[in-house]
């Protein structure tokens, strides 16, 4: 029974992903990040509105894509953020997962959320309906509901340490669970519906179309690794302030 | 070997003399059938149509009724830290305890399906139909319960926790039990509900033994 | 329970062994061995980190640095089934009867049910084995929990206050409990506020645990 605990390793990227390191290298970073996401999100929009084509169905209602693509990409996305933060908590125990992992949780909620709304917006004049019991709708609102789950979870436990190993744990199991679902859900959607609705992207997409979907898709994937790495070092800034009026609680009973 | 079927027999032995346990479940269960007429009214003919539907949704929330009580006595009187010292594994255990859990919360119900039967309008091709796609799916849904037990134990408000964080995940378990019933493609649908609960119930052990685990640390 | 029988020899190392609790680092490198036929006393105040420690010593707590090494025997013989941990909670059913909870931990542990009688007997409980054990007072649940750590034989026993809840006449049973033990190559640890009523040619030793500044 030999328990070598926390052997410490000390390459470039331990070093990197020290909390303290971590928040002296992304400080620098959080401004640009900022503004190229904005910069892409002005020439996305601009491109968009005004440099793509009408849906010769859909008229411009086609143009909330642009927004809803991007969104439903970063619904899967975030959650391998989170898939992969929770590796990093339960087989390295690394505290900068831990919190990597806990910031990604509520940005997923909202970009799965903002996916849903705009989905709806697109089905209400397209299908005639808010909501449809489409495939991908449906597995997207699963995901949702996990999210939330794991949200809930987060906050339910006192001791973060503790909650980052079991929070891990769950949003392991549903990473692999994810997959099951979104096929448990197109099987029974073709069960009830034989003919889907929405059938997959058009046979070519031209470049007017594609260039704003692209640009908006960087675009929000840069907004969310800004405000990933905001509330990344929010997060361990407020652990130290928890650690710093813990032991002047302490101190104070001493004296 | 001698400790899977000692705690197991513990388990059953110890919820037949606390008693009511297992019959507050099915009361549980029988009584959602008994609502549910009152709630889209007493249409035979519908009334039928919905009754599969009807007795997965009872029995899926009759189970997660019961789901507090599979590790949190044990962690409570101390008995779940001793286990790590048992002369099995704690994914053994974990396992032992999801069978135990299986025969007391899974089998009164699929032996209270006849009345739901009844109370429902189904006819004995459709009960039976339900009670062999629950027979197959319950297993996973008690796998699950038993992940989630085990993520919430160190929580004091782990009994509304659990429900939530397991709900989703049983979504295919939920479809492929329906979807086994309805005539035309049950074949691949009860496959596919025997495959994941002889999946999830081989890995659920490990993930719930690994947060029980970190609970205790 | 003839303590001519010996159990396999075991030899505790901790070096250099750091634990938290939350926040707090309450055990700070600490290093230690014990023998197989020592007791170490863990003595201190309340939180400075005896209950740690023995979580730690029994894989339960992760520790943050250090190791702890338990050999002896066969080639690191299972650690985990080598160990017997006595807590704060009894872990003692009240719907089984006394007897029935014996044997469901002999059974557990890999114990001998021909042990469940001597146990009980040597526990003082004989006569309560058909009782259920919720009848049974805080004394008689703590002696019944002792009696768990006969029915499987271990050389290696953490006990957390053992005497607590126990009156004069259990303070001795614990005594006695140790020193067959003891006698017989086992190795315990154990913390506790009060003095062990231990037969002298004890080999006791003891560690004193602060509160962290």
């Amino acid at each position: 029974m030999t328990l070598d605990a926390a052997a410490k390793k000390s390459n470039w990227f331990s070093r990197l992903a020290h909390p303290g390191q971590f928040l002296s290298w992304s400080r620098p970073l959080v401004l640009p990040l900022a503004v190229l996401s904005a910069l892409l999100f002005a020439i996305g929009l601009w491109l968009s509105f005004f440099a793509s084509p009408e849906d010769y169905q859909m008229g411009d209602m086609v143009r909330v894509m642009y927004v809803h693509v991007p969104n439903a990409w970063l619904s899967q996305f975030v959650y391998g953020v989170m898939a992969v933060s929770a590796l990093g908590t339960l087989v390295w125990r690394h505290p900068l997962a831990d919190v990597a992992g806990k910031a990604a949780a509520p940005l997923g909620a909202v970009f799965t959320a903002l996916a849903l709304y705009t989905g709806a917006l697109w089905g209400r004049p397209t299908w005639g309906t808010f909501w449809e019991w489409d495939g991908r709708m449906t597995s997207t609102l699963v995901l949702l509901l996990i999210y939330l789950g794991i949200i809930a979870l987060w906050r339910a436990f006192d001791d973060q340490l503790r909650a980052a190993r079991i929070v891990a744990i769950v949003t392991l199991v549903g990473a692999i669970n994810i997959p099951v679902i979104k096929f448990s859900v197109d099987w029974w959607n073709t069960l009830h519906q034989p003919a889907s609705i929405f059938t997959a992207k058009g046979p070519r997409m031209p470049l007017s179309i594609l260039t704003p979907l692209l640009i908006m898709a960087i675009a929000f994937t840069l907004l969310f690794l800004t405000l990933h790495i905001v509330s990344m070092r929010t997060e361990i800034f407020r652990r130290r302030a928890e650690t710093l009026s813990r032991q002047a609680a302490l101190s104070a009973e001493a004296n | 070997m001698r400790a899977f079927t000692a705690l197991i027999a513990r388990d059953l032995r110890l919820s037949l003399r606390i008693g009511g346990e297992a019959l507050t479940l099915v009361l549980f269960f029988v009584m959602i059938g008994v609502i549910v007429p009152f709630a889209i009214g007493p249409d035979k003919g519908q009334l039928a149509r919905l009754a599969p539907g009807i007795v997965w949704i009872a029995a899926f929330l009759s189970m997660l009724l019961g789901l507090d009580r599979l590790f949190r006595n044990d962690d409570d009187d101390g008995s779940l830290l001793l286990f790590r010292h048992a002369a099995i594994p704690l994914e053994a255990i974990v396992a032992a305890k999801t069978i135990a859990h299986w025969l007391l919360t899974a089998l009164p119900l699929l032996v209270a399906t006849p009345v739901l039967a009844i109370l429902l309008a189904m006819d004995f091709e459709s009960w039976w139909r339900t009670t062999f796609s629950l027979l197959l799916g319950t297993p996973a849904l008690v796998a699950f319960g038993a992940l989630g037990a085990a993520v919430t134990v160190s929580l004091r408000r782990g009994g509304l926790i659990a429900p939530v964080l397991i709900l989703p995940l049983c979504v295919p378990v939920l479809i492929f039990g329906v979807g086994a019933i309805s005539g035309g493609s049950s074949g691949p649908a009860l496959l596919f509900l025997a495959a994941i609960s002889l999946v999830v119930s081989t890995f659920a052990p490990f993930a719930a033994a690994l947060a029980l685990r970190v609970a205790g640390d | 329970m003839s303590p001519s029988h010996a159990l396999p020899q075991r030899r505790l190392k901790v070096s250099g062994l750091c634990c938290r609790r939350g926040e707090r680092l309450l055990i700070d490198q600490l290093d230690f061995e014990v023998a197989a036929g020592e007791i170490l006393l863990l003595r201190g105040p309340n939180g400075a980190g005896k209950t740690t420690l023995l979580l730690a010593l029994a894989g339960v707590v992760r520790p943050e640095a250090g190791s702890i090494a338990l050999t002896g025997g066969e080639a690191d013989a299972g650690s985990m089934s080598d160990l017997h941990l006595l807590g704060h909670r009894a872990a003692v059913k009240p719907r089984l009867t006394v007897a029935e909870n014996l044997r469901f931990w002999a059974d557990m542990n890999g114990g001998e049910r021909a042990l469940i009688e001597p146990a009980l007997v040597a526990a003082g409980l004989a006569h309560a084995e058909a009782l259920e054990a919720g009848h049974l007072s805080a004394g008689q649940t703590r002696r019944l929990a002792l009696a768990r750590l006969l029915v499987a034989e271990r050389p290696v026993w953490l006990l957390d206050e053992p005497t607590a809840a126990l009156d004069s006449d259990g303070e001795l049973l614990v005594g006695r409990l140790l020193d067959a033990h003891l006698l017989r190559g086992g190795l315990v640890v154990a913390a506790t506020h009060h003095d062990l009523a231990l037969r002298p040619p004890v080999r006791l030793r003891t560690l004193t645990l602060g509160v962290p500044a």
